[in-house]
């Protein structure tokens, strides 16, 4: 038992590095992942695009796929260890902005799409030319997936799409999209969808920000009136899109759930250390103090969790069911540390950081995106689901809509 | 990155799982609670053929000479199994305090019984109605001789030997070692909680005892949080079985018209188990780590493995109950076993809070040295 590189582990990691040394710069301790008054859009944009270039140029910009479509043919390890390494480096928000394209889209077309797809596809997405968006989720569908209501009918070679998609991450900024579409009402809910790639630039495409609860708009509605589609943008067989869209939720889960520089026991101690309580330093009294030792045993827990994943993938195996709890241990962790540093400030902690100074963004964060993550790519209450059939064999929830023709499914 | 036990060790638990399956301990567990037996000396023996309590003494002391990451795996199925055996006592507190501190001729005296399971050792501590510090330890080592009581002592009625931990005319306390069946020794069993880790009262009345090598306070904190480590793979062995027990009978139990474990109220709730069961295996995995690789951090290792795996144990066995209803509450039901086991090793070794003011003063460290 150690924690250890093997030889050619940490050769890769000195490698990753040292290339990432040569491309762009350390993190300062004073750099916050979110900036206070960001670039506008064009410009952060076009620094990602200019990183990912380089990430791929250098064969670390989707290490996993295979060298013929412009990545690396390495190995899940070594994509977790170059992971680590981005991780104390200004990366220009490539993961914000080509995560969803290359963690979910693109396997999603490796496994699923044609060999002219994969040509056509997978090379401009991972050197940042083209942007991608996963169009799932509708307004009375989240997590029940597979009840997409928006309609893709034949007509000739190509497919008419109407509908609306909603809750879609960087539409507004993406070249192309993945959608889950209704191709036969009449059969059972997994038995009719249809899924294709999608050209946002297509007319009849229309992106309406939505602003969430944090006052940033990072997701969006997407309305589609008489969309064309070539039969060629199909991905898999005709209403066989349930088994697509599974592959692409596959990849979800592994991408979401807190962030490397996430409000932490760390940041709760700190504060703690530095207010005071009853006259003394606010981690001397119990109240606080026991509530960070409980954050930690959480926090830390997780980190461990992910080491015997990281493990089990340094051996060539498939990470344990245990990797499966991890957004949900997190995710409402970040509300809980967000309750927990307002506290330690007493009556002022429910002023922002325009009053408290810029460290306090961190806490708001913490206390608005851990509201939307628990949301996010599962909510907690799918996870349990998931954990309860899928590890621990106990029976399906029962569906009324799952036999019966999906156009008669009470909306 | 290799945070996983070994091939080895992974087949020492399975050996040890199926020596255990094989002798039903939780028949031995309720003989126990009928007060017909102390312990499992079948389930002990058992061990003993398997090298259990040999595994982290040394070869010259009739051991195998290994370490306690080796022990890991089978205390894990100790726990799972339930077995009535003072393998806390003896083999992760007792051989581990004379291993690491006692004199060269008090391991050649005690190790080798030790090992084959002939001798059973204990510690004595805590002693009723005060808080264990190191200011409050009453026990008294004069002139080569103990005096005063302690309790609860694990397995203090069938214990050859106990680590006693004692005040003398020095600033603190120290570490003596005292056979049991020595005059001035008197056994008093008291009614334990789990009666499979029964306890009992310890009096010295000029009981004779020596030093166990230099070890003080510092020095029983060492072997509390190593053997913590060693009790929480016992704790999450028990809590994985709750959660299956749990599991099992959710799909064989129908309520309603469909089984129990169809309703997201049960399936939630187990799920939930589950996470705690996971976060409490890891911790015990980095506190395996951390005594095998004498971090710097034990403490804090420690204190999270005893921690999470508290958590995790208590809320599966309550949780077991409650998903078997009425019968659960039962005597025949095993359910309770598991109940009385999760507030016995909660407390065993330290109650929580103690932990918990460890594992701050372990992160308050932790912070500074990374802002220093």
């Amino acid at each position: 038992m150690d924690f250890e590189d093997t030889p050619a582990e940490s050769a890769f990691r000195t490698e990753a590095r040292a290339w990432l040394e040569s491309a762009t710069r350390r993190r300062g301790t004073a750099d916050r992942e979110d900036a206070i008054s960001p670039p506008p859009l064009s410009e952060r944009l076009a620094a990602a695009r200019a990183f990912q270039r380089k990430k791929q140029e250098a064969g670390f910009a989707a290490i996993t796929l295979p060298r013929r479509y412009g990545g690396r043919g390495g190995s899940a390890i070594e994509q977790l260890i170059y992971l680590q390494e981005e991780a104390h480096f200004e990366n220009f928000g490539v993961v914000e902005i080509f995560g969803v394209g290359i963690g979910m889209c693109i396997p999603t077309i490796l496994n699923n799409g044609s060999e002219e797809q994969r040509a056509r596809y997978l090379h401009a997405a991972i050197r940042g030319d083209e942007i991608w968006c996963q169009l799932f989720s509708e307004p009375a569908g989240g997590s029940d997936v597979a009840a997409a209501r928006t309609s893709a009918k034949q007509d000739g070679d190509s497919w008419i799409i109407e509908g609306q998609k909603t809750w879609t991450s960087g539409a507004h900024f993406s070249d192309f999209g993945i959608i889950t579409t209704r191709t036969d009402p009449k059969a059972p809910k997994h038995r009719g969808m249809t899924v294709f790639i999608l050209d946002m630039r297509a007319d009849g495409v229309e992106v309406r920000p939505i602003r969430q609860m944090s006052n940033e708009t990072d997701f969006n509605e997407v309305f589609f009136n008489g969309v064309r589609v070539p039969d060629s943008f199909r991905l898999g067989q005709v209403n066989d899109g349930w088994s697509v869209a599974l592959s692409t939720l596959m990849h979800e889960r592994a991408g979401i759930g807190g962030r490397s520089r996430d409000l932490g026991w760390r940041g709760l101690l700190h504060l703690a250390n530095a207010n005071t309580m009853n006259g003394a330093p606010a981690s001397s009294d119990w109240r606080i103090a026991e509530k960070i030792v409980d954050s930690w045993l959480i926090e830390f827990g997780a980190q461990l969790l992910s080491a015997r994943g990281q493990t089990a993938l340094s051996k060539g195996q498939a990470p344990g069911p245990e990797q499966s709890i991890l957004k949900m241990l997190k995710a409402p962790l970040l509300q809980q540390n967000a309750y927990l540093a307002m506290e330690i400030l007493g009556e002022s902690g429910l002023l922002t950081q325009a009053a408290l100074g810029d460290a306090w963004r961190e806490v708001e964060n913490a206390w608005t995106f851990g509201a939307g993550i628990r949301i996010a790519g599962g909510t907690d209450e799918i996870l349990r689901n998931i954990v309860a059939e899928r590890v621990l064999g106990l029976p399906p929830d029962i569906r009324i809509d799952k036999t019966v023709p999906f156009s008669e499914v009470p909306i | 990155m290799n945070f996983d036990f070994s091939d080895e060790q992974k087949a020492f638990g399975e050996q040890t799982r199926r020596m255990l399956d094989a002798l039903d301990p939780i028949a031995d567990a309720r003989s126990t609670l009928a007060g017909q037996i102390p312990y499992s000396a079948k389930a002990w023996r058992g061990l003993a053929r398997l090298g259990f309590q040999a595994v982290t003494i040394p070869s010259e002391h009739g051991g195998l000479g290994l370490s306690p990451l080796d022990l890991c795996t089978a205390a894990a199925e100790v726990g799972r199994s339930l077995a009535p055996v003072p393998s806390l006592s003896s083999a992760y507190v007792c051989s581990e305090a004379i291993r690491l501190f006692g004199s060269e001729a008090q391991q050649a005296r005690w190790l080798p019984g030790i090992a084959d399971g002939s001798i059973i050792g204990t510690w004595a501590a805590p002693e009723r109605g005060v808080e264990l510090m190191q200011t409050t330890v009453r026990t008294q080592f004069l002139k080569d001789s103990l005096w005063g009581a302690k309790a609860p002592v694990l397995d203090g009625v069938v214990a050859d030997l106990a680590i006693v931990l004692a005040a003398t005319d020095r600033a603190a306390p120290i570490l003596t070692l005292c056979e049991l069946n020595a005059t001035g020794v008197h056994r008093r069993e008291l009614e334990s909680l789990d009666p499979s880790r029964p306890v009992a009262e310890l009096t010295f009345e000029a009981a004779r005892a020596e030093p166990l090598g230099t070890a003080d306070w510092r020095a029983w904190e060492t072997i509390q949080a190593r053997a913590a480590v060693l009790l929480a793979f016992e704790q999450v062995g028990a809590a994985d079985r709750a959660l299956w027990m749990a599991r099992d009978y959710a799909l064989t139990r129908k309520s309603f018209g469909r089984p129990i474990g169809s309703y997201q109220a049960v399936k939630h709730k187990l799920a939930a188990v589950y996470a705690k069961n996971e976060v409490a295996r890891a911790h015990a995995y980095y506190g395996a780590w951390a005594i095998a690789s004498d971090a710097d951090t034990l403490q804090l290792a420690a204190a999270g493995a005893r921690l999470a795996a508290t958590e995790a144990l208590s809320f599966a066995a309550q949780e077991n109950i409650q998903t078997h209803g009425g019968v659960g509450f039962t005597w025949e039901s095993d359910c309770h076993l598991f109940y009385r086991r999760a507030r016995h090793a909660a407390l065993i070794l330290g109650p929580t809070s103690v932990w918990k003011q460890r594992a701050l003063t372990g992160l308050t460290e932790q912070l500074e040295s990374t802002l220093s």
